[in-house]
């Protein structure tokens, strides 16, 4: 039974590492682009919550839904005046020039708002839980899977169900027959980097009402993102969810067997699965 | 006034110049064939007339009015779309989603919609949901014409229609080009078979090395003429 509840405990925590890793994979998916301050963009987003809060005084949810229209208007512009110009065959601009925002962000933030650990209010939800079948899940991290599956439903919806979601396949087959047929390539990798600092927000409100956060932890989300995007195949978005799955689940069941093999246990899955399915789980067929 | 027209037009790649100095022009409800060898410039011209290639401003007129350094999507935009060589179906995307796609950035009502590109092309409707990239050579060809179509463009440019297709799957594409010019596309052919080339064309460039050595209406150019034109003189 203990057993049992380890892995639910960790397919819960997946789903907080899928929320992380969705906003990466949107984006590598449609552009290709590796964006090394995601991590510091779910930090800056939490900090962008506290802030809401503490002025406030509405509940977290509440400051998330205010932050959103920011984020994603923070993204659009981030990526339509300055990822755009690195954007090419070259690979090494944008992570350099990506690589550079996450030193600035966490510097920005550090200046900010000092090296103290912070945490976003939750009152009484962060004890709250509910028993199923003799095992006590926690209301908070049942909501974050919830959120993170809603994520990945919504994502796949715009993707094949609307316009924005062909232009998104398109521009990502081939930007230039796609100009082609009217669209703006420009605007399209914009639009996906504003829904992905939307998700961006998302990750952020639970990362700030499950744990405490400080500038400097960003690097590290990037990482459990990295390798949920990685272990699902880059660009699948069910890939990515499972993805997180799975570093959650080697992380809860390492730490039930020694507390120090936490961390450890969820990159030696990702290694594994990368041993044997080098390009994920479900890579794309066309990359 | 002429409906689309080039002046003085040069395209580089890099160092490379692929075109000297080419004037053409396409009237309203014309259908103009550009044939040549590979390497002639043909698709170049293309690329330059879609905005692929950015040029000078006057290099290329809509209307008369310049269009020679807009981008694609607004060249789109005012009615001009194109059937690039080798199809570029996106993969990821249905037959369907690949009809769909090409009315992005020009939203018209006229003659085509989804239903009057599947009378066009039927066996498109029944191959809908597979990967476009899915579809025989011939097929893929219809798509990508098809895509061109749901803009319900005023210009319409094909690239090598005929490349790489079996001589009946020609035939059958090339049917589909008076029913195009019959609800009121004006459109400009590139092509390498001359044969399929002067049946539908009203009037006929000829290109070697990026420049236009000959031009007429099919009718009017002997066989000595276009070999000249096509090889040059001397070959």
């Amino acid at each position: 039974m203990i057993w049992i509840d380890t892995i639910i405990q960790g397919v819960l925590l997946g789903g907080l590492y899928a929320l992380f890793a969705a906003g990466l994979s949107l984006v590598f998916g449609i552009m290709r682009l590796v964006n090394l301050a995601h991590g510091d963009l779910i930090v800056m987003g939490a900090y962008l919550i506290l802030l809401l809060v503490t002025m406030t005084g509405l509940s977290p949810f509440i400051a998330a839904a205010i932050a959103i229209p920011f984020m994603f208007a923070l993204g659009f512009g981030l990526q339509k005046f300055m990822l755009n110009r690195v954007l090419g065959d070259d690979i090494l601009p944008p992570l350099l020039v990506t690589f550079g925002l996450s030193v600035v962000l966490q510097n920005a933030l550090l200046e900010g708002f000092s090296a103290d650990s912070q945490r976003l209010p939750t009152g009484a939800l962060s004890t709250a839980s509910v028993e199923v079948g003799g095992i006590n899940l926690g209301v908070l991290p049942l909501l974050t899977f919830g959120s993170a599956v809603l994520v990945i439903v919504a994502l796949n919806q715009i993707f094949y169900r609307t316009e924005l979601g062909r232009a998104f396949r398109a521009t990502s087959d081939d930007a230039t027959t796609a100009s082609l047929m009217g669209i703006k390539p420009a605007n399209i990798f914009a639009m996906a980097t504003g829904i992905a600092l939307i998700i961006v927000t998302i990750a952020a409100l639970y990362l700030g009402m499950r744990a405490n956060f400080d500038p400097n932890i960003g690097p590290a989300r990037l990482i459990y993102a990295f390798e949920a995007v990685i272990i699902g195949g880059l660009g699948s978005l069910w890939g990515t969810l499972l993805g997180g799955i799975i570093i959650g689940v080697a992380q809860t069941v390492g730490a039930a067997i020694n507390p120090e093999w936490q961390i450890l246990a969820g990159h030696i899955a990702f290694l594994v699965v990368l041993l044997i399915h080098p390009r994920g789980l479900f890579p794309r067929a066309v990359d | 006034m002429a409906l689309l027209a080039t002046q003085n037009l040069t395209a580089h790649y890099g160092d490379f110049q692929a075109l000297f100095g080419v004037d053409m022009m396409l009237e309203d409800g014309e259908t103009v064939a550009i044939i040549g060898a590979n390497g002639a410039g043909k698709t170049t011209l293309m690329r330059s007339i879609a905005g692929v290639l950015i040029n000078g401003q006057e290099s290329v007129t809509l209307d008369g009015a310049p269009i020679g350094d807009a981008t694609a999507d607004a060249i789109m935009a005012q009615g001009v779309a194109m059937v690039p060589e080798g199809r570029k179906l996106f993969p990821s995307l249905s037959v369907e989603e690949n009809l769909l796609i090409g009315s992005y950035g020009r939203k018209t009502d006229g003659h085509w919609n989804l239903a009057t590109i599947y009378d066009l092309f039927p066996i498109l409707k029944e191959r809908r949901n597979n990967p476009g990239t899915a579809l025989s050579g011939g097929q893929q060809q219809m798509v990508a014409i098809g895509r061109a179509l749901m803009s319900n463009p005023r210009i319409l440019l094909c690239d090598e229609l005929s490349l790489g297709l079996a001589p009946v799957v020609i035939r059958d594409i090339y049917q589909a080009v008076p029913k195009i010019k019959e609800a009121g596309a004006s459109i400009i052919v590139v092509e390498q078979d001359i044969g399929q080339a002067m049946k539908v064309a009203d009037r006929v460039y000829c290109m070697m090395e990026g420049r236009i050595t000959l031009s007429g209406k099919p009718d009017s150019l002997s066989r000595e003429a276009i070999h000249d034109a096509y090889f040059g003189a001397a070959a």
